[in-house]
């Protein structure tokens, strides 16, 4: 149920201080590279913002989404805005199952009309697809996303699985799924990729939407730029290493306890654009790289088969070897024929020779 | 094909196996269909042995006469260039050397990669050197053709988008990279139907040359 | 039998390509260095000289009869073909500038042997009727008279009392069983007739057995210039035959470049079987008699010498240190030209080139090379092994204006031998 209290008024009944605020804002407005002389905005923005609904869709996922988001384990203001949204409807999070909690997504969607969000998390499997692949309350996700969209403000698609894709459409792909934006098409989508997101990033786009009421700057795949504009490689701490070509080669050699560059045990930094490198991961403890292990990729769409975690980016994802060898069996049939059919054709000339004697020379 | 991670995909999977197919087919049969047409043997007394001094030429080849030096120096000069520099960023940088590995499973120490950067500039620069002294020099001028100026490009493209990949130049960088691999793969199509087919052809005719020679006792 | 064609022009160049020749063709990369090492393109500027040029006709047959891109490009309708104008064009280029010296061969870096080819496409050039008429004339007077100068036996004959009476030794012919017999150029017989008189002194100082062939003296083969494989089967037949009748053990090669390749490199090839006999350039015999210590010489010569390597006997015979070691014997001031031995500079007369009047101005313009070569160490004596080299540089020297005796080796020799 909505209320009508402001987010600001939200924020100082759990004991927020004006001054802890200011400092939310200011932190909001650097992380979206936005300038200082927003911050007043923002702040303002955000005192007056209202409770929105949030109805969060989960289909083909893990739940490692949600518990990413959740697991933070100091309350932040990110969490606490989190808080503040009105979540309406969520498996893992909601008290109410079965008809009752399809009768609250179907009273949010009713009242909020026009200006809630809807939060997807998984992949869903695709109109041409069979629906029992995945279905909620005997309805096909495909359906139940459709349906509950038509009156959204936003969408907004967390994780890997619901911005691309993810695991579920990796080879082969046997649910036929497909990514939210492959079937919503009327609607502003937010892609808030990775396997799972970091957090702040989640909150970072939320609070956005509640200071300025639309969806920040995204780039050709849909993400927030301010999140996912930065490569990991241009980011990394380990990017003098690559410069210098100093690699490690297995997981415990030199290299490693040295923590030089992991290019070359798959490392997939340079195409993966996210944040991990400078938010890193809970509240800035580490992340992937830093423990010594290679990015996998997760924010960009196919990770899962771009080619193995382990192998390095510059390795092909197809087997070469075996395509090489087929390759020289047929280039030996075909120049075997070709070459025969050459030494016919000269034989056939030097037959064809007829003895040049001085009488002919002599008549040219 | 929807986006660039969706075409760097498409490049590093399927295309990879069209192209090196296409490469590799082509390659063996243009080398059975010169091997075959074979060679008379000979019956005249040899002074010497064809084996050793075919092999020697090989690599005796290589190092150009003093005047053809002074005459040639500048197709000798940006030539070698070329060629040197071509070895170093294919065979020396260290996400080649894992391409290759995955391959044919050896792999071999690289170079740094800052020494590999500079060295694809040098290269870039003779290359250009190349083409232009290709088209002001009167015999290279009237030898050339449409495919000496493709074959030209077909081998400027990969190392030139290898360099701006390499410094992240285009975004996003699944983009370039995806397109110097691409670059690359239409190279090894195009190579076995042009003179670039002389990477595999030369070892034949340095031999042929060279065994010439030893049969009739040249110390060449 | 059918008069001469296109057609028959296009078969034997198709018959000429070999794996080598397809090799050659396939790695060409348009390097132009051949280009460098050609004394036509050198001295004129000119790049239709271009040695890999010259065999654009048969690249093309290459092309289009041999690679399955070609015939499929051919089936298109995108492949020019070989047409007799063409041919007729490519004259001047495959004889007139061409001596199939072999520099282009040894410079080209993919390793094309240029020279070769030219050899093979002139087959080509000749079953299509576009061989140049000098050498058609040569060729026809030396399968129809026995030599290309149209010396016949009597006039050798009357040779060969001049040189008797000359040096007081008798000339053996047709001797049955004879260790060596010698082959003579018709150029040697009419210009340089000392020469027979100079084998004769040293055969005797050193003791071995030898006679002429009055059915084989011609050593020139007009057919290995023209091209035509059936003329130099012909004309080398002859020798082989005779040599065989009489039973002798070595062939030996005049001083003449193309006709020591013609029987000692091509004519087992042409005949299709190995000799019963060996071949010897006669320098290779000088040498050999000189390490055994079975020629002396008692004088020496002392003006200041070179030596002109002649391109068939060097670059491509790898007759290099036999000559510089004879000379080290009788010469006490014996210096090497720059780019001596097998890179030598051809004289620009050899392979047919000689005889084509018509291009005299292009040969005295190549011989800038070897002015140049010559002007470098300045000797008062120039010394060579070839009887077309020698004419060929006389004519040059005389063009400009250049005062160096030319002289051959083996009758140098001769001049200085201890006499008994």
């Amino acid at each position: 149920m909505v209320d009508s209290i402001t987010l600001g008024e939200s924020l100082r009944r759990q004991g927020v201080s004006r001054r802890g605020f200011m400092k939310f804002c200011a932190a909001t407005a650097s992380m979206m590279a936005l300038p200082p002389s927003m911050i007043p905005a923002i702040a303002a923005s955000l005192e007056k913002a209202r409770r929105p609904s949030v109805i969060w869709l989960s289909f083909q996922e893990c739940t490692g989404c949600t518990e990413s988001l959740t697991r933070s384990h100091a309350p932040t203001v990110e969490g606490l805005i989190f808080d503040h949204i009105s979540l309406d409807y969520h498996h893992t999070l909601q008290v109410a199952s079965g008809d009752q909690a399809e009768a609250a997504r179907e009273a949010a969607m009713h009242e909020n009309a026009g200006k809630y969000i809807v939060v997807v998390d998984g992949s869903i499997p695709g109109p041409d697809s069979n629906p029992g692949y995945s279905t909620i309350a005997g309805i096909s996700n495909y359906d139940m996303l459709m349906e509950t969209v038509k009156g959204a403000a936003a969408v907004i698609a967390v994780g890997t699985c619901a911005a691309y894709g993810g695991l579920p459409v990796a080879n082969p792909n046997p649910t036929r799924a497909v990514a939210i934006q492959d079937v919503v098409k009327d609607k502003p989508i937010v892609n808030v990729p990775g396997c799972p997101p970091i957090p702040t990033v989640i909150t970072g786009v939320l609070a956005h939407f509640l200071t300025f009421a639309k969806l920040p700057e995204l780039d050709s795949l849909g993400r927030p730029v301010a999140f996912y504009g930065q490569s990991i490689h241009d980011r990394c701490y380990r990017r003098p290493f690559y410069d210098k070509g100093l690699f490690a080669e297995t997981f415990d050699d030199e290299g490693a306890r040295k923590g030089w560059c992991l290019y070359r045990l798959g490392c997939k930094g340079p195409m993966t654009y996210n944040a991990c490198a400078t938010a890193k991961w809970n509240l800035g403890t580490s992340w992937p790289v830093e423990s010594g292990h290679g990015c996998l990729g997760c924010s960009e769409p196919n990770f899962w088969d771009a080619g193995g975690f382990y192998r390095a980016l510059s390795i092909p994802t197809s087997d070469v070897t075996r395509t090489a060898a087929a390759a020289v069996a047929a280039g030996a049939v075909i120049g075997v024929a070709a070459g025969l059919a050459n030494k016919a054709k000269k034989s056939a000339a030097a037959k064809q020779h007829q003895t040049v004697t001085v009488d002919q020379l002599g008549e040219g | 094909m929807e986006n660039s991670m969706d075409f760097l995909l498409w490049v590093r999977g399927p295309a990879f196996d069209v192209a090196v197919a296409i490469f590799l087919i082509g390659v063996v049969a243009r080398l059975l269909e010169i091997l075959l047409l074979g060679r008379k043997s000979l019956h005249s007394e040899p002074k010497g042995a064809e084996f050793s001094s075919g092999l020697a030429e090989v690599f005796k080849r290589s190092v150009p006469l003093p005047d053809i030096v002074k005459r040639g120096a500048v197709t000798l000069v940006a030539g070698y260039v070329f060629h040197i520099g071509l070895f170093i960023m294919l065979f020396l940088f260290v996400p080649h050397i894992e391409l290759i590995e995955s391959i044919i499973g050896v792999r071999w120490p690289g170079l740094p990669n800052p020494v590999v950067d500079a060295v694809t500039v040098i290269t870039l620069f003779a290359l250009i050197v190349l083409l232009v002294h290709r088209y002001i020099q009167p015999v290279k001028r009237m030898l050339s053709g449409f495919e000496d100026y493709f074959t030209w490009l077909v081998t400027f493209l990969p190392i030139l988008t290898g360099w701006l990949a390499y410094h992240r130049v285009v975004d996003p960088y699944p983009l370039i990279l995806g397109i110097h691999i691409l670059s690359v793969q239409l190279l090894l199509v195009v190579l076995p139907f042009t003179k670039l087919m002389h990477a595999f052809t030369l070892f034949l005719s340095r031999w042929y040359n060279g065994a010439t020679y030893g049969r009739r006792g040249v110390q060449s | 039998m059918s008069s001469l064609s296109l057609e028959r022009g296009l078969y034997d160049f198709k018959a000429a390509i070999d794996a080598p020749i397809a090799s050659f063709f396939s790695s060409c990369v348009h390097c132009g260095l051949c280009a460098e090492a050609c004394l036509f393109y050198v001295e004129t500027g000119d790049p239709k000289y271009t040695p890999i040029r010259k065999l654009e006709p048969l690249r093309r047959v290459w092309e289009q009869e041999y690679t399955l891109f070609g015939k499929l490009k051919k089936l298109a309708g995108f492949s020019k073909p070989v047409t007799d104008d063409e041919l007729e064009e490519w004259k001047e280029l495959l004889y007139a500038s061409c001596t199939m010296c072999g520099r282009c061969s040894q410079v080209c870096p993919v390793g094309n042997d240029i020279a070769y080819m030219v050899k093979k496409a002139r087959e080509g050039m000749v079953s299509s009727g576009h061989a140049p008429e000098p050498l058609v004339g040569a060729a026809t007077r030396a399968v129809k008279i026995g030599s290309p100068m149209g010396v016949k036996w009597p006039a050798v004959q009357n040779q060969i009392k001049h040189v008797e009476a000359d040096i007081g030794l008798k000339i053996p012919i047709d001797v049955q069983g004879a260790e060596y017999m010698p082959l003579l150029s018709s150029m040697e017989i009419i210009n340089f007739p000392e020469y027979l008189g100079a084998l004769a002194k040293i055969f005797k100082q050193a003791g071995i057995t030898w006679t002429l062939a009055s059915k084989a003296f011609e050593a020139t083969n007009a057919g290995h210039q023209i091209g035509s494989s059936d003329i130099e089967r012909e004309l080398v037949a002859r020798v082989v035959d005779e040599a065989e009748r009489l039973g002798v053990k070595f062939v030996i090669g005049p001083e003449c470049g193309h006709a020591f390749n013609a029987i000692r490199w091509d004519g087992p090839e042409l005949i299709g079987r190995p000799y019963k006999f060996r071949v010897l350039h006669i320098i290779e015999l000088l040498e050999q008699l000189r390490a055994e210590g079975r020629l002396k010489v008692d004088s020496k010569v002392t003006e200041r010498l070179t030596f002109h390597d002649p391109c068939n006997m060097a670059r491509k015979s790898g007759i290099v240190k036999e000559q510089r070691n004879l000379l080290g014997m009788v010469a006490t001031n014996f210096v090497d030209m720059p780019d001596a031995g097998i890179h030598n500079w051809c004289c620009g007369g050899g392979g047919g080139a000689n005889s084509m009047e018509e291009f005299e101005h292009l040969r005295l313009k190549a011989f800038g090379v070897k002015r140049r070569q010559l002007e470098a160490v300045e000797p008062e004596l120039l010394v060579t092994a070839c009887a077309n080299c020698r004419l060929t540089i006389e004519e040059g020297l005389e063009h400009y204006k250049m005062e160096i005796p030319i002289a051959g080796l083996t009758e140098m020799i001769a001049e200085h031998l201890k006499e008994d």
